[in-house]
């Protein structure tokens, strides 16, 4: 089966394969081992946050599951399909879209540019005609339209963060990965980018996966997983989430 | 004395074009992938090789068609040698990336490859060399075709290598019997290349003042590929692809861009582009194995002092390069200088270093002391996008 037809408008009849299935990961950095046994679910239209404290390997998986670093023991089923031998490439044209812990915003490229670039994940799908950005992208990020022109290096650390959330939308994924978007940035920004990932997921359906330590941004998700030394210790809807949770994963 | 001076400064960018145009391939792999490839100059001979291969096709035309075949020769040299550079990607490069030594001797050796190919390519050896890259990856996609063999296949692969390089090389020793199959295309000694009769003459402007149309022809060439690679960078859909992808390989690929793909147009375009530049040194001297080493060093120089991974950089240092080694070896410093008693000696050092190859160590001087106050090049990058 070829990527492109693997791949789906974001707006489809539910299938019976939840969006994202990883079973039995182990994965080991040289002799350290960094993720143990996680299993972890997400399904269509939802949005889980993942949880847990500074080195628990909670971006080590998100770097496994878009095919960064990759592991042999374990699956990873996305969309009813092992991605295990894909490359990452591969991957985000299947639909898998990034947002990076340091954003990771091409420096000398312009912010147009690193839009653009975000129409790769299309594949064949891209549009032929002349390349434009579709306004949603300007209603969710709205300082993003005045300096298309500057080079995405010179941004600030919080419009760098909605550069990166808009570019992984530009190829219209399926399943969003957010590694800490609000990680360094200025509290009103945070509720911006908060409110910004709501209406996407209200708008497009997509599923999010996310991995956050702001409290008030993991209460917007409707699952959670606690990391703790590589694997997975607690999970359940986010409406459970009890103070005691909170104390023990989320660095507050 | 205005002729002089014009005179001097058309020289002196016509060096600098010649520099320019050897080095902007270069700029690509080495300035923007980061690739140390010594075999580029090897590249350039390959290009020069398919000039003269069209040339003689040419001639067999007539004295007409003779006048055309640069035309035809320049897009055979880019393709010839940018094929070239795709295999070497594919093969060598390509397993050795984020590692500068090993590029560095690997390549080299490939350099060494590609000169000896040249002294001895003959119909036998081009037989030879065929029937084993027929027999070896014909022989390696029935395998992985017809028998899923597991673990085993490494050996197959093996067994099959073995193989085809036997027949081969007992294939191309038998026919090097044949002495019209075994006699080489082009032997070790350097060949000429004649330009056509519009590149001989010169241009007169006055009756003092005339340019050569060879040199014009190279200024010309050069401008135009480098608006052509311009164009390709900053336009283009792959130029952005490109651009991305050297700056951020990961994120890039995280994004959708097929990297490998990325890296063999790159460096295939680099490769292209020293083809070119071989087909147009070809106007400027003879042909031969060691065309390349010729050059290799300049082509380094123009792209360090310019600034590695700056194009702007590599135009600029060019043409400075070029200016300073044409008023130095043409000993016109010399004669700018007033003649008096007082700077006699800064007469006789101007008039020691006068000659093109001391020229070259002044130059060289000149370059080494510039890098100790900016080792970085002329246009350093800046910021955060530094990368070592």
């Amino acid at each position: 089966m070829t990527t492109t037809a693997a791949v789906q408008p974001t707006k489809q009849a539910p299938a019976t394969a939840p969006m994202l299935k990883i079973s039995g990961l182990n994965f080991y950095y040289g002799e350290s081992h960094i993720l143990r046994d996680v299993d972890l679910t997400v399904s269509r239209g939802q949005m889980v946050c993942l949880i847990g404290r500074n080195g628990v390997g909670k971006t080590t998986l998100l770097k496994n599951i878009i095919g960064l670093l990759s592991s042999r023991e374990g699956v990873i089923n996305y969309d009813g399909q092992p991605i295990n031998a894909f490359t990452a490439d591969r991957r985000a044209r299947a639909g898998i879209g990034y947002v990076p812990q340091g954003r990771e915003i091409i420096p000398r490229l312009s912010v147009k540019e690193n839009l653009l670039i975000g129409l790769e994940a299309l594949g064949n799908r891209a549009p032929k005609a002349k390349k434009e950005i579709p306004e949603l992208i300007f209603e969710l990020f709205p300082v993003l339209k005045t300096m298309l022109s500057r080079m995405g290096g010179d941004l600030s650390g919080g419009q760098q963060q909605q550069l990166s959330i808009a570019r992984a939308l530009m190829g219209q994924p399926q399943l969003l990965l957010l590694d800490e978007p609000t990680e360094g940035i200025q509290p009103s920004i945070i509720l911006d980018i908060e409110n910004a990932v709501r209406r996407i997921i209200e708008t497009t359906g997509i599923s999010v996966l996310l991995v956050e330590q702001h409290l008030h941004f993991v209460r917007q998700a409707d699952y959670y997983y606690a990391m703790q030394k590589g694997g997975i210790v607690a999970s359940g809807s986010t409406d459970q989430l009890s103070n005691d949770v909170i104390q023990e994963f989320l660095a507050v | 004395m205005l002729d002089g001076l014009i005179n001097g400064i058309f020289n002196g960018i016509s060096i600098g074009a010649v520099l320019l145009i050897v080095a902007l391939g270069l700029a690509i792999v080495f300035g923007l992938m980061g690739v140390i490839n010594l075999a580029h100059g090897e590249l350039m001979m390959l290009g020069a090789y398919t000039t003269y291969v069209v040339q003689n096709g040419f001639k067999s035309f007539g004295d007409g068609a003779q006048d055309f075949y640069i035309l035809a020769a320049l897009p055979l040299s880019f393709l010839v040698a940018a094929l070239v550079g795709l295999a070497l990607e594919r093969s060598v490069i390509r397993l050795l990336y984020g590692r500068p030594l090993e590029t560095l001797l690997a390549t080299w050796g490939v350099s060494l490859i590609l000169q000896q190919f040249v002294r001895s390519v003959s119909w036998a050896m081009t037989f030879g060399l065929l029937v084993v890259c027929l027999l070896l990856f014909g022989g390696r996609a029935a395998l992985s075709k017809l028998a899923n063999l597991g673990p085993r296949q490494k050996l197959a692969n093996f067994v099959v290598l073995v193989l085809s390089a036997g027949i081969g090389v007992t294939l191309g020793r038998s026919l090097n019997g044949n002495d019209a199959l075994a006699k080489p295309w082009f032997s070790a000694r350097n060949v000429d290349v004649t330009a056509p009769s519009w590149l001989q003459d010169s241009i007169s402007v006055t009756d003092t003042l005339s340019f050569p149309a060879a040199r014009l022809f190279i200024i010309a060439l050069t401008i135009i590929c480098l608006v052509g690679t311009f164009w390709f960078l900053n336009k283009s859909a792959w130029g952005l692809r490109i651009r991305a992808v050297t700056q951020n390989r990961d994120m890039s690929a995280c994004l959708g861009i097929p990297t490998k793909r990325v890296d063999a147009l790159t460096f295939a375009l680099g490769s292209g582009l020293a083809g070119i530049a071989g087909c147009a040194v070809t106007l400027l001297g003879s042909v031969g194995p060691n065309l390349g080493s010729n050059y290799i060093v300049d082509a380094f120089m123009v792209v360090v002092v310019g600034g590695v991974g700056k194009l702007v950089g590599s135009i600029v240092a060019a043409l400075i390069i070029g200016i300073v080694s044409y008023i130095l070896g043409s000993g016109t410093l010399v004669l700018m200088l007033p003649s008096s008693e007082a700077i006699q000696p800064l007469i006789d050092t101007a008039t020691f270093f006068a000659t093109t190859s001391m020229a070259k160590v002044l130059v060289f001087a000149l370059i080494i002391a510039f890098l100790q106050v900016k080792p970085a090049g002329l246009f350093p990058q800046k910021g955060r996008s530094v990368e070592v």
